[in-house]
């Protein structure tokens, strides 16, 4: 079958986008394990880079991990309430408040942490703890949490499944615990996979609010791409690979999971 | 368990009256039927009963010896089937059956029982394990009345729970659930807009207009003796003669005369398809503008009785030609003199 003009066109396009993508990230990675990058591949390959990324890092690495799930549990904590509460009351009032708690969205991050830092500054306890970065982190992966829950609550009839459990003779607690959180559960996970990999990933916010004690993730891949030698960084970058691509695919099937119930 | 409204009224926040002081009297194992045009207050009458709208100041609502007006629904026992049924999605059938059983922490073994008892008393049981969204119209019905009795409600409140299938389907399940009403032996209040739906099920029926009650009877009383024209249309589509009326005699828009069972001064003249007969040597005339066959009989649309087509049921072989003229009788005795002042008190 002879192809035809367009569609090799599509093909080539297609390829040339993914080696766009593909090549700078194979590159790097491939440096975290060449033991000299300046003379290529022919120097050998080795883990020693990803071993001292390990010893340097290995507390941005667990500080990551650790404002990732306590950001997870403040926002459900906070955040599946929020899209109930919403939910339960459509309005006027419920939009203005639903577009004021998506403000971070909107502001950059650097505003919001500089904004923190004035209100918060001069509390020293509170500046040197992580759970200054932890406030942050809450209030910027918040709106994700409350509108990929509140996505699902919207889309089905919260009130009447509600009256129906309540005329079986289930308290208001009953009713959120055995329908509204299993309903909106394909949500609930799709918003915490969110969470976690804009906690895990985020840089501007958190690199205004970190102190040399505190380094994130992303603020140590800053630090080391500055101060140590590429081969380093690169490791760092592939280290950063394996946390957070696993985590993107499965927000990935999780909201097309939750997009599907939505339906 | 005999359930009593007093005075049950509703206004919304908004002004609006849903339902103007109403009383109730619902015998044991009576199954009522609310009947009337959407927004005549019938949901909001059921909602008040269930405990899901809160009454307005004065009402009373009394289940047996107990006032519950001022108890919320979790705490009323009454079983509710929804017009969307409600189904929890995160159930299976089986689940959402027991589920009213588990609020009242009855041993597992107790849940397992009734919910067997009760799948099998809907024909439920192949379904038992199925999640409810795999489940037709039809089922889902059954499904939502199984899990509204098993708790072993005092009162058994449904909302339109036939108007979301299809209509051949609807005219089935009609006849399955009064069946399973009668089964239940328990009191029933059931909503409906459908007067075939109402006369099909209910032990009585409460004809509802504009937030009142506007008449109360057995399917047969409110056919024969509706006591307005507005019972009179919806409970069996009569229809308004109109003409002037001197003492026990009709002239028709047409100059004909019909003859009345009494004086019908001050009253409005109301007949039923069934009533008006095609004959030979009737004494009105009348030019067929429609004829449409149904089965068992043609429904034939005439004009120049009323100023409305009047409809008539000819049980004939073959029905009149559209737009030929023909002769009418129609029995005085079958006549019924309303005046309308009855329905707007």
């Amino acid at each position: 079958m002879r192809i035809s003009m367009a569609r090799t066109l599509q093909i080539v396009v297609t390829i040339l986008t993914c080696a766009f993508l593909l090549v700078p990230t194979l590159q790097s990675v491939l440096a975290g394990v060449t033991v000299n990058y300046f003379r290529g591949l022919s120097s050998g390959l080795t883990f020693q880079w990803i071993s001292q990324v390990w010893d340097l890092y290995m507390d941005s690495i667990f500080l990551s991990i650790w404002l990732a799930i306590t950001c997870l549990v403040c926002t459900l904590l906070i955040g599946v309430p929020a899209a109930y509460g919403l939910a339960r009351r459509p309005g006027w009032a419920s939009r203005v408040l639903e577009e004021f708690v998506s403000l971070p969205l909107a502001v950059p991050g650097l505003a919001l942490a500089l904004a923190l830092l004035q209100l918060y500054g001069s509390m020293r306890g509170f500046r040197t703890s992580w759970t200054f970065i932890l406030a942050g982190h809450v209030l910027y992966t918040l709106p994700f949490m409350i509108r990929s829950v509140l996505a699902v609550l919207s889309s089905m009839d919260l009130k009447t499944l509600e009256e129906g459990a309540a005329s079986l003779g289930a308290s208001p607690w009953q009713r959120f615990r055995d329908v509204v959180i299993p309903n909106a559960m394909p949500g609930i996970l799709a918003g915490s996979l969110t969470v976690v990999t804009l906690s895990i990933g985020e840089f501007n916010l958190t690199w205004m609010l970190h102190t040399p004690y505190l380094k994130t993730l992303p603020v140590g891949l800053a630090d080391s791409y500055a101060s140590m030698r590429l081969e380093i960084a690169s490791a760092y970058t592939l280290v950063f690979f394996i946390i957070i691509v696993p985590l993107l695919m499965a927000m990935q099937w999780a909201s097309q999971r939750a997009q599907r119930i939505g339906k | 368990m005999t359930l009593t409204l007093r005075s049950g009224s509703k206004t919304y926040p908004d002004g609006t009256v849903a339902l103007t002081p109403t009383d109730l009297h619902v015998k044991p194992g009576e199954i009522i039927s609310l009947l009337g045009p959407p927004g005549c207050g019938k949901t909001t009458l059921l909602r008040l009963v269930a405990g899901l709208e809160r009454p307005d100041k004065g009402s009373e609502i009394w289940f047996g010896e107990d006032n519950v007006t001022h108890l919320p629904v979790e705490k009323r026992k009454v079983g509710m089937v929804f017009q969307s049924y409600a189904l929890f999605p995160n159930m299976s059938v089986r689940r959402n059956i027991g589920y009213g059983l588990k609020m009242q922490k009855l041993p597992v073994e107790e849940i397992d029982r009734r919910v067997a008892e009760v799948l099998a008393l809907c024909q439920l049981e192949p379904y038992a394990d199925r999640s409810v969204t795999a489940l037709s119209g039809g089922q889902r019905q059954r499904v939502a009345l199984a899990r509204a009795f098993a708790p072993r409600p005092r009162i058994l409140l449904l909302d339109e729970p036939l108007s979301a299938l299809d209509a051949a389907l609807r005219d089935r399940l009609r006849d399955e659930l009064a069946g399973l009403l009668r089964t239940f032996g328990i009191t029933a209040i059931f909503v409906t807009h459908d007067q075939d739906e109402a006369m099909a099920i209910a032990d009585r029926v409460v004809v509802m207009s504009h937030g009142r009650i506007v008449q109360t009877g057995t399917p047969e009383e409110l056919y024969r003796n509706p006591n307005s024209p507005f019972v009179a249309s919806f409970v069996g589509q009569a229809m308004e003669i109109d003409g002037r009326i001197e003492g026990n005699r009709l002239v028709t828009p047409a100059g004909e005369t019909l003859c009345l069972p009494r004086s019908g001064i001050g009253s409005t003249v109301f007949v039923r398809a069934e009533d008006v007969r095609i004959t030979d040597d009737g004494p009105l005339s009348a030019r067929v503008e429609s004829v449409t066959f149904l089965g068992t009989h043609y429904r034939v649309g005439l004009a120049g009785i009323a100023s409305r087509t009047i409809f008539a049921l000819y049980a004939g072989k073959s029905a009149p030609a559209v737009a030929s003229t023909v002769r009418i009788t129609i029995d005085p005795a079958t006549l019924m003199l309303l005046s309308a002042k009855d329905e707007m008190k």
